[in-house]
């Protein structure tokens, strides 16, 4: 394909994701600052409605903001470890239960997550009463919760990526007397960065946007994320009138993701595996 | 050098190959047990203290299995699966099972708890002030950590101590002019402020007296009632007004003689009765085949067009010579990177008909979410939007494990690109992606928050009100679930099991296609 026509097709489908979010970012600076009062094109701007959401009583956003990037860069990187030990399993091991296992891990996603929400209600009340710290307003408790997600769907992404690893390279590594561990952390772990990069960015962006379960799990305005604080802030009839500060958060709310996108982008398209059993 | 004796009587019983131990090996060993016990020694002592001994002796299992795995040098497979399963097991696979078996009962909105909390409940709910009872001056304390009420007669000036065990007379208690107390010994009595913050805390405590109770009227007086039903184990029904009310165990509530019930009951086993409901509900099956039908669409359309958009996408980006790729991937991941509830919230205004973008800007006057084919053309488009980042992240990863020199090969033996694509490239992604296509169908089938944050399952013709022209299987149903009547979990939980059957077949059928794919490379 002609480099012109590539440039044309991915401008185009630039502008169709961009457009929504010009609304955001003219609704944000609307000095108005209600839905009502927003175009695509602001007829004024200024910074009140990010001035309102800083300072504002009712609402910490600065304290949402760290809670949601807090759980989200620690849990994407537990999840990640868990997830790549069992891709690491599926991928280069045979055992019984391997099929059932890897079939198991998409059939269980598949049920209507927001029913067990009733059952997780009740798990953690108790955990509550036993271990405070890991119960409902704790950061560690939705951590807990959201590892229980860590075998999904993005193990079976890195498995596929391992498949496409040479199985020669750990075989080697065995012959050379490397143990499993050794093999696994310093043979594959180097080679699958790109998919470990993507499967990250995943994590990283479901966690910041997860909104069910922590609606749930966190009820005081200290320890809510962004996502269910923000959704609080235009529940019910405030919709019309907090829109400017919403939309404002929703930028803010991008701004974490964007940095490690913009971290990890170096290491999404370092081709490592390609020439690595090159005669 | 002879070789050792005990070395070869070992290697000929364990034919695999011995290792020495490294110190890599010892240390590994020790942190395990070390995390074990730090696991045991916080966890165990709660356990102990409420006397769950079942918790206890899972938690003891558990930690011995783990501990057990990682010390033997055996099941190596099983040392990398398991981390992760633990957290499946206890957040994912237990409540999926236990949902499962509520739908074989009538848990919801009146029939939450057992019996003898709905006995419980119905009594307190029941006390009324009896007639020429007297009014006490209340003062609430602190005994401890726990609340407790002191009672002042205002006949008799005496004051008594009410707690969840009854009432007690207080000797040595202190009364201010107003009838409040002041202090008494044992107590800390309580401020008004900290009274008020404890409101709903006081306004729960009973305190029981003989045929009745004492509850609080504010935070300032309480008065003695009498329960106007009462449970008698005899009949096992609930004397009093409108009774007697006789327990149905079938259906978990007191039932009387016209047929009535009370409206709290209680948890019972009602065996397939939801399933027998979702078949025979005129409502459900009445209009099954239609939803069920734009429901397979919806998601089929969804993870076509986020596929389709998301790899084109991937593809363009990923030539050698292609320029500024870093600025585009930004722009491309800028949806994703929004939180999805939000622009979901977004995007319907920008559908409104009369200040919404989408007519502004092309200068129509439609009603998107008001007639069945723009809606449904909307909300596709709005979940093309939101999904096809997802798919350009994990083509983008997908192609980089896929070796140029596959393509150039292709190339070199005189494919044309479109042939370089079908047969090279597109198959070596699907055998990446294929789970992931099947996840997200699975994914969108159910996907609750695109319908019901954009048109909440509508429009709704006129003609039939119950079910609206984008609805979804997990809309339509919840709505009957969870709308008038209350929230049933026991009913919800059948639908749920008709739907994971449904998404669960039409999986495994798409998976086993793929299975000699995956053969060939894995």
């Amino acid at each position: 394909m002609k480099l012109a026509l590539r440039h044309a097709f991915v401008l185009a489908v630039c502008a169709f994701a961009i457009f929504p979010i010009l609304f955001v970012v003219s609704a944000a600076i609307n000095p108005l600052g209600t839905l009502a009062s927003t175009e695509l094109l602001p007829t004024g701007a200024g910074l009140a409605n990010f001035g309102e959401l800083m300072t504002s009583d009712v609402y910490p956003f600065g304290r949402w903001f760290f809670n949601s990037v807090f759980i989200a860069l620690l849990s994407s990187f537990a999840s990640l470890l868990l997830s790549m030990f069992a891709a690491y399993a599926f991928s280069r091991m045979r055992f019984a239960g391997r099929r059932v296992g890897l079939l198991a891990l998409l059939l269980i996603q598949m049920f209507p997550q927001f029913l067990a929400i009733v059952t997780i209600f009740m798990i953690f009340t108790r955990v509550t009463e036993l271990y405070p710290a890991f119960g409902f307003d704790t950061v560690w408790g939705l951590m807990l919760l959201y590892l229980g997600g860590a075998l999904g769907v993005n193990t079976w992404l890195m498995k596929g990526f391992l498949d496409t690893v040479p199985k020669e390279l750990d075989e080697a590594a065995t012959v050379d007397g490397a143990t499993h561990a050794q093999v696994f952390w310093k043979v594959i772990m180097p080679l699958v960065t790109p998919i470990l990069a993507v499967t990250a960015l995943l994590a990283f962006i479901t966690t910041m946007s997860e909104f069910l379960m922590a609606n749930v799990f966190l009820r005081d305005p200290e320890s809510k994320t962004l996502a269910v604080g923000m959704y609080g802030m235009i529940a019910g009839d405030r919709r019309n009138e907090n829109f400017g500060m919403f939309a404002a958060a929703t930028l803010l709310t991008a701004i974490p993701t964007v940095s490690v996108f913009l971290w990890l982008q170096k290491y999404i398209v370092s081709g490592l595996t390609s020439g690595a059993v090159k005669g | 050098m002879p070789p050792d004796v005990r070395e070869t009587v070992e290697a000929s019983q364990a034919p695999r190959p011995r290792r020495n131990i490294t110190t890599a090996f010892v240390v590994s060993r020790i942190a395990v047990l070390a995390v074990a016990a730090a696991i045991l020694l916080y966890a165990a002592p709660p356990l102990v203290a409420t006397g769950s001994w079942i918790g206890l002796a899972v938690l003891l299992g558990a930690t011995a299995v783990i501990g057990y795995l990682y010390l033997t040098r055996r099941y190596v497979p099983a040392k990398y699966l398991v981390p992760g399963t633990v957290f499946l097991i206890a957040f994912q696979v237990f409540p999926v099972l236990y949902t499962v078996t509520t739908a074989f009962t009538n848990f919801g909105d009146g029939h939450r708890g057992d019996k003898a909390a709905a006995i419980t409940a119905i009594e307190r709910g029941s006390v009324r002030q009896a007639p020429g009872s007297p009014e006490y001056q209340l003062t609430t304390a602190l005994r401890g950590g726990e609340l407790v009420f002191l009672l002042v007669d205002p006949a008799t000036k005496q004051v008594r101590l009410g707690d969840a065990g009854g009432l007690s007379p207080l000797p040595g208690a202190e009364v201010g002019v107003t009838g409040k107390v002041l202090r008494a010994p044992g107590v800390t009595v309580l401020t008004a402020p900290q009274a008020a913050a404890r409101g709903e805390e006081i306004a729960a405590l009973t305190v029981p007296t003989d045929g009745g109770a004492v509850k609080a009227n504010g935070l300032s007086r309480a008065v003695e009632g009498r329960a106007a039903l009462v449970y008698d184990a005899g009949c096992d029904c609930m004397r009093g007004e409108g009774g007697p009310w006789r327990a149905d165990g079938s259906q978990g509530y007191f039932v009387n003689a016209a047929g009535e019930h009370l409206a709290q009951g209680w948890q019972v086993n009602v065996g397939l009765a939801n399933f027998a409901r979702v078949l025979t509900n005129p409502t459900i099956s009445g209009y099954f085949l239609g939803v069920f039908g734009w429901n397979a669409v919806f998601a089929l359309a969804s993870v076509a067009g986020t596929f389709g958009l998301g790899m084109a996408v991937a593809l363009a980006l990923h030539h050698p010579r292609m320029r500024g790729t870093k600025a585009y991937r930004i722009a491309l991941i800028l949806p994703y990177a929004m939180p999805s509830f939000a622009m979901l919230l977004v995007w319907r205004d920008m559908f409104n008909r009369d200040f919404g973008l989408v007519n502004q800007m092309l200068g129509l006057n439609v009603d998107w979410l008001g007639e069945v084919t723009t809606a449904r053309l909307a909300v596709v488009l709005v979940n093309l939007w939101l999904g096809f980042p997802y798919m350009f992240l994990v083509t983008t990863g997908a192609l980089q494990a896929i070796p140029r020199e596959l393509t150039e090969a292709a190339a070199i033996d005189g494919a044309t690109p479109w042939k370089a694509f079908r047969r090279v490239t597109l198959p070596l992604l699907l055998v990446a992606l294929t789970p992931l296509l099947i996840s997200s169908f699975a994914y969108n089938f159910n996907n609750f928050n695109a319908i019901q944050l954009t048109t909440e399952g509508g429009p709704f013709p006129p003609e039939n009100p119950q079910v609206g022209g984008t609805d979804l299987l997990i809309t339509y149903t919840f709505r009957l679930a969870f709308g008038t009547g209350g929230a049933q979990f026991g009913f919800a939980a059948a639908i749920s099991v008709f739907i994971f059957a449904i998404v669960a077949i039409v999986s495994a059928v798409a998976f086993r296609r793929t299975r000699k794919q995956e053969e060939v490379y894995a």
